[in-house]
């Protein structure tokens, strides 16, 4: 260091009040108010950064800083590696009219001496940043949105219809596992819409089909192939591994089982259903909006239910409908939007039109409502199982 | 006049039609003119007391009728009137 670099020096710390990483961590524990910012390089915050800091490299700070702390009365607490870049830091700070700087002396090697807790950002790989980079271009989306899609767990039951076109997607979408349960094999009649099947796997179990056409697409992510129904014994351990739920049974057992199991363990469920030309999305979040008992606390009779024969569905129809629901996955992961959280969206092919009805929270509701047991409800036979 | 439209499970007992046209100035009398010309769809819609049927969600335009007057909902002249049958169909 030249002489001209210890006077700067020597006038900053005259200007700027420092603290040390134990009197910094109980100030962050104690000052809700207080922003934290990391003012080193990239490649230094990727390897650890203190938890909560934001970060905005020096060379950006001028640039970036009022966009981020846009309170200049705010205590903002500063760091780099040692304490001199962030000494610095706080003059410009203290420039552009921010009243309440400091600067954390020794910086993250004190603060990691003093064995206090740090975060590692997950890092994207060379790889991973082209695959993601029409991702990484867009803003809500991002790295930070990216590095959740890879840490995200999402359930899909059924890998027929609409659990072909939704898994496809977010297994390119780089949702980091896919769990898809379903103990059908592939017939030929299933590949007039079930993309993720093929001719030659005829006879195999559709999640293994499954697995393998979407591990070829995106080697990055871990597919959970589980060859069963989804039972009173296995749902709630089941669902409890993931974070979101995509629906795409066929039967009112299995809507019921996953919606009392979804409230018990406080899952969103991204229900689907189609038939013939039309098509249902719709988001149940329990407790933010109604549950599918709000809607139907329990199913028809066999003389009120529908028709149980095949009705036969157009081949692109579930294509659409699994796409939406694929959409309201991304965006619950991701938090953006406006997710179909007490909207059940309509979907016409023939009209090539969009409707939407609101729906309600039920307070008198058997499994979300106020004096609700979900736990207690009955399960259900198939009524046309038989 | 109102519009009602007719999910797909109930369409065999109207001949089909994807919407129909009712007349009244309640749901409640929409409905009675639907099941005059319509008689074997009434046990899918009303319950045994008169009500609605707990299988089915019947909207006003974008609203559900329990929320509103129920059966005795005023129409408006160009009301959407959709029914909401509990629906199996799904895609396995
Ligand atoms: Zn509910």
């Amino acid at each position: 260091m030249g002489d001209a670099s210890r006077s700067m020096l020597a006038r900053a710390r005259s200007e700027i009040r420092e603290w040390r990483p134990l009197e910094a961590e109980q100030q962050i524990a104690q000052d809700g108010e207080l922003v934290v910012v990391d003012v080193r390089e990239q490649h230094e915050w990727n390897d650890g950064h203190l938890p909560a800091a934001l970060h905005v490299p020096r060379g950006f700070l001028e640039l970036q800083i009022e966009e981020k702390v846009p309170d200049k009365t705010a205590p903002v607490l500063l760091y780099c590696a040692g304490g001199v870049r962030s000494l610095l830091a706080g003059q410009t700070l203290q420039q552009m009219g921010y009243r309440n700087v400091i600067s954390m002396a020794g910086g993250y090697g004190a603060w990691t001496a003093a064995g206090l807790p740090t975060e590692t950002p997950l890092r994207l790989s060379d790889a991973q940043r082209r695959r993601y980079s029409r991702h990484l271009l867009v803003p809500e989306v991002g790295e930070a949105g990216q590095a959740k899609l890879l840490q995200a767990r999402v359930l899909l039951i059924g890998a027929g219809g609409l659990g072909s076109p939704a898994a496809y997607y977010l297994a390119a979408a780089g949702v980091g596992t896919l769990g898809l349960i379903d103990a059908d094999v592939v017939d030929e009649t299933n590949l007039q819409r079930q993309i993720l099947h093929n001719t030659s796997r005829i006879g195999k179990p559709k999640v293994a089909s499954a697995k393998e056409t979407l591990s070829a697409l995106n080697p990055d992510i871990t597919v959970n192939a589980i060859e069963d129904r989804l039972t009173k014994a296995n749902v709630l351990d089941l669902i409890s591994q993931y974070d979101v739920i995509l629906d795409g049974t066929d039967n009112f057992p299995t809507r019921y089982l996953l919606n009392d199991a979804s409230i018990i363990a406080n899952k969103p469920v991204v229900h689907g259903s189609v038939f013939r030309f039309e098509g249902q999305v719709t988001v149940f979040k329990p407790f933010e909006g109604p549950c599918y008992r709000c809607l139907f606390p329990a199913p028809p009779p066999p003389e009120l239910a529908p028709n149980c024969a095949e009705a036969g569905v157009l081949g692109v129809l579930p294509g659409t409908v699994g796409l939406l629901q694929a959409t309201e996955v991304i965006k619950l992961l991701l938090g953006i939007g406006e997710p179909l959280v007490g909207r059940l969206l309509m979907y016409d092919a023939l009209a090539e039109e969009f409707n939407e009805l609101r729906l309600f929270r039920r307070p008198d509701c058997p499994a979300c409502g106020e004096h609700a047991h979900p736990e207690d409800l009955p399960t259900y036979e198939d009524v046309c199982a038989v | 006049m109102a519009t009602l439209r007719i999910p797909p499970v109930l369409r065999p007992s109207v001949g089909g039609a994807k919407s129909v046209t009712a007349q009244g100035t309640t749901l409640g009398a929409a409905l009675d003119d639907f099941f005059r010309r319509y008689s074997a769809v009434r046990e899918q819609i009303i319950a045994a007391d008169g009500s609605i049927s707990n299988f089915v969600n019947v909207f006003v335009d974008d609203q559900d009728v329990r929320y509103l007057q129920g059966l005795a909902t005023p129409l408006a002249p160009d009301a959407t009137i959709t029914l909401l049958p509990a629906m199996a169909g799904g895609e396995s």
